[in-house]
């Protein structure tokens, strides 16, 4: 049986991050991949618009996971690709994959890292009425066929949600010789950025129709048209405002969910509002010597996140390898007003450094003041101009006041609605 | 005029007016902000980011390694859809040349396949 | 010249078809779909009924408590799971627990054994997440589950691995000849002879049986609709529960499947055709009449929903017979619920008493009824798994990641019959894209893979046959 210091089950972003800072600490690496070559989902998205905060270039998909790529191939890390993971034994660090060459067999490790990405919601979860024909995509998959395969799903496009991807994948249809007719969102806002409505949507005269939704898919063997509707403030399709859209195919756009089977298979502690693990400030789960990272951790926006965060990961998990596990004294982080979730869960006194808390607001809003209490005490207040749901936010606790930390901490926000 | 501004993810509501040819920005949270609003309303640009097809039948991806017009992009897709790169492809590789006045189409992925 | 043409592929075509592989005969199924299991068969909620509900001395009552006693090694014959998971009709009032009654002694005079009446208590034990306004349930023990498609699937197969033909894609539009000497025509030309023909083909029974010459009954549509729930549900209830018949109209069922998921539903509602769309009204009944039986039903945890349409006759009970009017055509048709039960024991009569009255019957000693499982990998030990993967490398590469589904599975399915040859006929085989991403990820990758093994181009890959193309060409 093979035996590495930290095993990182997934070679996205955030796995390739994890362990070029694993290796440069000091531990013995191995990645696991799924795919025939790693970068994970960011080989598919060939639109630009990476890197800005962490390279201060707009770089393509391929091109930000290229610049890890050479640095894992720079170092000593093991690779395996087209290897899937199978389980997690989160007792005795031991991992079961499979593979073509292997078949299926065990690898020990002195910590885990978590860092499989998410998947798309599928289009089966809403409930949609009418008949089930094909040409009902998920935008990541239209995505892959379109830029990975070089095929095109369809020839006229509806899309329902106005999540990243489907924005993109409006834009990307468009330019390979579709008519994308509508993109519909359920709620009053998007849940993209808001540059991508204007580069996608509006450089395209694509029209976006905000607290819409589909209430009606026609088509026998492949979609021929569907029906959106207006939603009121329940969500609840208001008679008399539909307006039919003939069409070949539809893109569903309608949130990500961080892919976390294997973590719950192994029974490590999941968190209700992000449907990721619950992780200490150095990403580590309630499970000794178990890490986690990227889109696995929570649904993030930029990559460039996913990247900061993997490293915190990478280098932590290769501190418990080389160093051995130690005792945590902690408090929760908790989402107060207009808050949806804040990241980490939990902060750990005994770990030095400053703490980014991440959070993300439940609402638009401008001139607003972010709160964080520990108990009732205001430790800080800051100002952000604007705020979006789809626009995930940090605050720094600096270094001095986490170990005189009393109580738990609430990060709370108010402003004026948008 | 107004403009959203998408240098960044902040998406700034960029407010543009035009008196006698000058162009004067309010609204804009950065420098960048104020160029591309000036850039937007004269001529704005977009780097354009699709695919080329090899070969094989595969396809690998490309950007312009400088914005274009906007208005010329459908017209520049044409183009790009009428070449055929051989493989392998390595990054950064340049698929075309003057692609359109002195932007160059390049690869943003390795294809050794 | 065949000797028996079955016509229409679901579960009563394919028992009837490979009970007659038995027997020394040239025989064919022909199937207007792209493959079996496109009809009822489909869309069915998998229920081994015990035999409690039919009228007695009715054929639904007959052939139920024969065929729900025979399905347990027919199923393991076939590899197919089954489960004996048991039913329970729940009451929910007064006049519920008189009808209660009624149906444990019209069960018992069907010859179904081992029902008792349970009360609250025992009823919350078995139950713990039914509704609080329980007052007690009929509990058939002898109650199953198994799945509809993948039966059907798997006795097809059998029938073919024993030398019956299969035609799929075949629509029939005309029929002409007598017994003896029929000849069927499809509308694209393609003609069968046979001897006999039997009539299965579901909602088109009166299509069929009109076209041969027969107008002696009616076949309506009901539309049911269903919502599927994710596997993590599973347990979430235990046994079929079904609500108590009365004049107020029929509930659904909320049942678990032998994959782990939970069903809800379905509905009913007579439509003119074959309509299989899912309604805002069907799916919201659905989630009231469920969240009427159990607390908190978890519909977070959607997975699908999905409507199909069941045949009912005019004549209220099942038609097994030959036709009066047209000899040599054996009718199956009105094969509405409990049909799936029934199918063995109906496969076994409509051979053995029907057929044989037409031509002689002598036994084909080749006759193998044993199937290899479709997901025997996972059936398999990690040695045996290591060994195979040595031996055939598209066994350790999984495609299907929610389902954890090997290359060589899907391979398996294509290559075994009856052959999958697009998109939901390999998911139906093997559960790719069935799980929790339904088919985001991996359908391209299955799609890539039924292109390379029938060798056509990856656009001529469809989701379920027809005009159900996945794709509109090259981008570029």
């Amino acid at each position: 049986m093979k035996n590495y210091d930290v095993v990182i089950i997934g070679g996205g972003p955030a796995g390739l991050a994890a362990g070029i800072k694993a290796y440069d600490y000091g531990a013995k690496v191995l990645i696991i991949e799924r795919e025939e070559i790693t970068g994970g989902i960011l080989n598919q998205c060939i639109h630009n618009g990476f890197g800005l905060t962490r390279f201060k270039e707009s770089l393509s998909g391929p091109e930000y996971a290229s610049r890890f790529i050479e640095q894992v191939a720079k170092r000593d890390i093991d690779v395996l690709t087209e290897t899937t993971v199978l389980s997690i034994d989160k007792n005795n660090k031991t991992v079961t994959a499979i593979n073509s060459k292997e078949g299926i067999f065990e690898v020990n490790a002195k910590a885990i890292v978590l860092a499989m990405g998410c998947r798309e919601r599928s289009k089966g979860a809403l409930n949609i009425a009418g008949s089930r024909p094909s040409g009902l995509y998920s935008a990541g998959t239209a995505q892959k066929y379109v830029n990975i395969k070089g095929y095109l799903p369809g020839k006229e496009v509806v899309i329902l949600g106005s999540g990243d991807i489907g924005l993109i994948m409006a834009r990307r249809m468009t330019l390979e010789g579709a008519t994308v007719k509508a993109v519909c969102e359920i709620m009053p806002y998007s849940s993209g950025l808001k540059r991508n409505i204007v580069q996608c949507l509006d450089d395209f005269g694509i029209p976006l129709y905000l607290s819409h939704t589909i209430v009606d898919i026609e088509g026998k063997d492949r979609v021929t048209a569907v029906t959106i509707c207006q939603v009121d403030q329940n969500k609840k399709p208001i008679k008399g405002t539909e307006k039919r859209f003939e069409c070949d195919t539809v893109l569903f756009s309608v949130g990500l969910i961080p892919e976390n089977e294997l973590a719950k298979d192994a029974g490590i502690e999941l968190n209700r509002l992000t449907k990721g693990a619950t992780v200490y400030q150095n990403r580590e789960t309630t499970s000794s010597g178990i890490f986690a990272c990227g889109n696995v951790l929570h649904v993030h926006d930029l990559v460039d996140f996913v990247s900061e965060e993997a490293e915190i990961a990478g280098i932590s998990a290769a501190q418990y390898a080389l160093n051995g596990a130690k005792e945590h004294d902690s408090v929760d982080c908790i989402a107060g007003d207009n808050v949806s979730y804040v990241l980490p869960q939990k902060i750990d006194k005994n770990l030095s450094g400053a703490v980014k808390l991440f959070f993300r607001v439940r609402k638009s809003l401008n001139n607003c003041k972010v709160k964080v209490c520990v108990g009732d005490k205001t430790v800080i207040e800051t100002k952000k101009r604007v705020v979006r749901p789809g626009e995930m936010e940090h605050v720094l606790i600096a270094e001095d006041k986490i170990k005189s930390l009393d109580g738990n901490v609430t990060v709370s926000i108010e402003g004026c609605e948008l | 005029m107004k403009l959203t501004c998408i240098e960044c993810p902040m998406g700034c509501e960029i407010e543009v007016v035009v008196t006698d040819g000058v162009v004067s920005v309010s609204g804009n949270g950065c420098p960048r902000g104020k160029l591309y609003a000036q850039n937007e309303t004269v001529c704005p640009r977009r780097v354009l980011t699709t695919t080329v097809m090899t070969e094989k039948g595969i396809p690998v991806s490309v950007k312009t390694d400088k914005p274009v017009k906007k208005s010329e992009m459908q017209d520049l897709m044409q183009k790009i859809n009428k070449i055929t790169v051989c493989t392998p492809v390595k990054i950064g590789q340049i698929i075309e040349n003057n692609l359109t006045e002195d932007i160059n189409l390049v690869a943003t992925s390795t294809l050794n396949k | 010249m065949y000797d028996v043409v079955v016509v229409g592929g679901g579960i009563i075509g394919g028992a009837i078809l490979r009970e007659l592989t038995r027997y020394r005969l040239k025989v064919c199924l022909i199937e207007k779909q792209s493959d079996v299991a496109m009809g009822q068969s489909r869309a069915n909620s998998g229920i081994v009924h015990a035999g409690f509900d039919a009228p007695v001395g009715s054929l639904k009552a007959k052939f139920n408590v024969l065929g729900n006693a025979m399905m347990e090694n027919y199923a393991k014959e076939l590899s197919v799971k089954f489960k004996r998971n048991g039913s329970l009709v729940v009451a929910f009032s007064a006049e519920d627990m008189v009808t209660l009654s009624e149906l444990k002694a019209r069960g018992e005079e069907n010859g179904v054994t081992d029902l008792k009446i349970l009360d609250a208590d025992s009823l919350f034990e078995l139950e713990p997440n039914i509704s609080k306004n329980a007052l007690g349930a009929l509990y058939a023990p002898t109650g199953g589950i198994v799945c509809p498609y993948k039966l059907t699937v798997a006795v097809v197969g059998n029938a073919m691995d024993n030398g019956a033909d299969l035609y799929t894609n075949f629509e029939v539009s005309s029929i002409s000849g007598k017994f003896g000497d029929f000849t069927i025509s499809s509308q694209d030309g393609q003609n069968v002879k046979t001897k006999i023909i039997i009539n299965c083909a579901g909602i088109g029974c009166q299509k069929i049986a009109n076209l041969a010459g027969d107008y002696s009954f009616t076949i309506g549509g009901r539309k049911g609709e269903y919502i599927l729930l994710d596997r993590e549900c599973e347990n979430f209830v235990k046994q079929t529960l079904f609500f108590t018949p009365s004049k107020k109209g029929k509930g659904i069922l909320v049942s678990p499947t032998v994959d782990g998921n939970i069903i809800l539903g379905p509905t009913a509602k007579e439509v003119d055709d074959a309509n299989v769309l899912t309604s805002e009204e069907g799916l919201k009944e659905v989630q009231e009449k469920a969240s009427k039986m159990c607390e908190n039903v978890p519909f977070g945890q959607t997975i699908t929903s999905f409507a199909g349409t069941r045949a009912f006759c005019d004549r209220h009970d099942f038609i097994i017979e030959e036709s009066k009017s047209v000899s040599g055509l054996i009718n199956c048709a009105g094969i509405e619920s409990p049909g799936l039960t029934s199918a063995p024991a109906i496969a076994k009569f409509v051979v053995e008493k029907l057929v044989s009255s037409r031509i002689d019957l002598r036994f084909n000693t080749s006759f193998n009824g044993h199937r290899e499982p479709t997901d025997f990998f996972n059936s398999l030990s990690i040695e045996q798994k290591n060994q195979l993967i040595k031996e055939k490398p598209e066994y350790g590469k999984i495609v299907c990641r929610c389902e954890k589904i090997t290359e060589g599975e899907i391979i398996h399915a294509i290559k075994t019959n009856p052959p999958a040859t697009d998109i939901d006929a390999v998911k139906r085989r093997t559960r790719a894209g069935m799980g929790r991403c339904q088919g985001g990820f991996c359908q391209p990758q299955v799609a890539e893979i039924i292109a390379r093994e029938l060798g056509i181009p990856l656009e001529k890959v469809t989701k379920f046959g027809k005009g159900s193309y996945l794709l509109r060409g090259k981008t570029k």
